[in-house]
C-alpha cells in the first residue's frame, strides 16, 4: 500500500466511522436490523493484505467504534474474527487463475454478485459475533440468529449502495 | 528450538488473533462488571465533545417538544409547592433529622442513549465539574432512567436500567412489598419484578415504585405498572412483568439525585456487616 492509497484508507475510515457514530448508531429497522457500515472499511481493504496488519487494523477501527458504542470489546472482537476468516473465506471463493494482485475487493472491480458472495457470509459472522457477545447468558439464540440474518442483509444492501455512490470506479459496470 | 519458533513463526496470525480476542474478552468483562474501572467509555473528553454536538442538532429539532413537557412538570411542582408551604402562624416547628432535606437534585441533559442491546447505557453532559458522582439515580419525570456509573470532569456515563445487571429496589405501591426491578434484555418498554414471594396479592394494573431502601432513589418514584402475574414459573417467587413508565427513546433531559447520608448508610452498614446491593 503505498502513501496515496493510505491516506485515501484513512480518509475512508474517517467518514465511516463519522457516519457510524453520527447516524447509524441509534438506527435500529423494526427494532433487529441494525447497520455495521464501517465494516465496509475492513472489507475493502486489498486483498493481498498481510493477515497481521488486516487483524491490527480492523481491531483498531472496532475499539474506536466501540469507544463511542459504550460496549467496550464487543466491536473489536467481532471485527477481528471478520478479519480472521476474511482470508480463508477469500481463498475459497477465488476465482480460476487466483486474483489480480492489484485488485481490490470491491463492485467496480469484481462485479455484484461476487461481492455479494464474499460480503454476505462475512458480516453474518460478524453479526453472529457481536450479538452472541451482547446477549450472552440472556436471550435466547433464535433471537441471536434472527438479528444476525437481518443486519447482515441491512448492512449489505447499504455497502452495494454506498460503493455504487461514492467509489471511484476503474472501469464500467 | 528452532523448530518450534518456526512453527510458532507459521501460526503468527493465529496467535495474534487469539491474543486480540481475549484482549476483547477482558475489555468486555472489565467494562461490564459494577465495580470495574470504566476508564475508556464515552464520559472522555474527546468523545463526549463528539456526541454533545450531535445531540445539539438533533436535540434543535424537538425543542417545542420539550418546552411543553416542562411548562407541564413547572405546572405540576408548583400546585404541589403550594400544598406544602406552611402558611406562618403563632407556632414554630423546629426541624429535626427525620425532616431534614437527604437528597439534593440536580438536572443534566442526554447526550447520547442507546436501547437496543442488552448493556445500555446514557452519557449526559454533566460531571465532576457539576458535582456528578458515581451511584447517584437518575430519573426524569417520567419515572426511573437508571444510575451514575462513572463520571469524568464534564461528562457522565449513566447505567440504563435497560440493562441487565442493573437491579433497582423497588415495592409495589398498594401493598408496600418489595421486589427488585431487573430487565432481561427483550422488550424496552417492559421488566421484571423479581423476589416477590408467593403469597403477596398483587393484580395488573398496581404501580411499581422505588423503595427506597438502597439509598440511591428517594422513596416513591414511578417505575411502571403491573402488567401481567404468572404463577407457574419459579416455585418460590411470582413472575411480574411490569410496563416501564418511562419512555426509553424519547429521553432528553432527567434529573440526578444524590442522597447526602449514604456514607453515614454505608459506614453503619459496614459497621454492622451487612453487604448492601447499592
Amino acid at each position: 500500500m503505498n502513501f496515496k492509497r493510505l491516506i485515501t484508507y484513512s480518509f475512508l475510515v474517517f467518514i465511516l466511522g463519522l457516519v457510524q457514530i453520527l447516524l447509524l448508531k441509534n438506527l435500529a429497522l423494526f427494532g433487529i436490523a441494525f447497520c455495521f457500515l464501517y465494516l465496509l472499511a475492513i472489507l475493502s481493504l486489498p486483498i493481498t493484505i498481510p493477515n497481521i496488519p488486516l487483524l491490527l487494523v480492523s481491531f483498531g477501527i472496532g475499539l474506536l467504534i466501540d469507544v463511542f458504542y459504550d460496549t467496550l470489546g464487543m466491536h473489536a472482537l467481532a471485527a477481528t474474527f471478520l478479519a480472521f476468516i476474511r482470508p480463508f473465506w477469500l481463498k475459497i471463493i477465488s476465482p480460476t487463475g487466483g486474483y489480480d494482485d492489484t485488485i481490490d475487493p470491491t463492485i467496480s472491480e469484481m462485479g455484484l454478485g461476487w461481492f455479494l458472495t464474499y460480503s454476505l457470509p462475512l458480516v453474518f459472522a460478524f453479526c453472529l459475533v457481536f450479538f452472541l457477545a451482547d446477549q450472552w447468558g440472556t436471550g435466547g439464540i433464535l433471537n441471536v440468529l434472527n438479528k444476525s440474518l437481518f443486519s447482515s442483509i441491512f448492512t449489505v444492501i447499504l455497502a452495494i449502495f454506498v460503493q455504487l455512490l461514492f467509489f471511484k470506479r476503474r472501469r464500467g459496470i | 528450538m528452532l523448530r518450534i519458533l518456526q512453527f510458532l513463526y507459521g501460526l503468527r496470525s493465529f496467535l495474534l488473533f487469539a491474543l486480540l480476542e481475549v484482549l476483547a474478552i477482558w475489555l468486555i468483562v472489565a467494562n461490564n462488571s459494577p465495580q470495574g474501572a470504566a476508564f475508556f467509555n464515552s464520559s472522555s473528553a474527546v468523545i463526549g465533545s463528539v456526541l454533545k454536538t450531535q445531540s445539539d442538532v438533533v436535540d434543535f429539532f424537538s425543542l417545542a417538544e420539550e418546552n411543553e413537557i416542562l411548562l407541564a412538570e413547572n405546572a405540576r411542582l408548583t400546585e404541589e409547592l403550594k400544598a406544602i408551604r406552611i402558611t406562618p402562624d403563632s407556632v414554630k416547628i423546629e426541624l429535626d433529622s427525620a425532616l431534614s432535606a437527604t437528597f439534593k437534585f440536580k438536572g443534566a441533559r442526554v447526550v447520547s442513549n442507546s436501547l437496543r442491546f442488552s448493556q445500555n447505557h446514557l452519557t449526559i453532559n454533566k460531571g465532576e465539574k457539576d458535582g456528578i458522582k458515581p451511584g447517584m439515580g437518575v430519573f426524569n419525570q417520567e419515572g426511573v432512567v437508571g444510575r451514575v456509573k462513572s463520571v469524568s470532569t464534564n461528562f457522565a456515563v449513566v447505567i440504563s436500567l435497560l440493562n441487565t445487571g442493573s437491579l433497582t429496589s423497588s415495592k409495589i405501591k398498594s401493598n408496600g412489598e418489595f421486589g427488585t426491578i431487573n430487565w432481561d434484555g427483550k422488550n424496552s418498554r417492559q421488566a421484571k419484578m423479581l423476589y416477590v414471594p408467593r403469597h403477596v396479592k398483587a393484580q395488573a394494573g398496581d404501580t411499581v415504585v422505588t423503595s427506597g431502601f438502597n439509598a440511591v432513589f428517594p422513596e416513591g418514584i414511578l417505575i411502571g405498572t403491573i402488567s401481567s402475574i404468572d404463577q407457574t414459573g419459579d416455585p418460590n417467587y411470582l413472575d411480574i412483568l411490569i410496563d416501564l413508565s418511562t419512555d426509553f427513546s424519547t429521553v432528553k433531559y432527567v434529573y440526578l439525585v444524590e442522597n447526602t447520608e449514604i456514607s453515614e448508610r454505608d459506614s453503619l452498614n459496614q459497621q454492622s456487616k451487612i453487604q448492601d446491593e447499592f
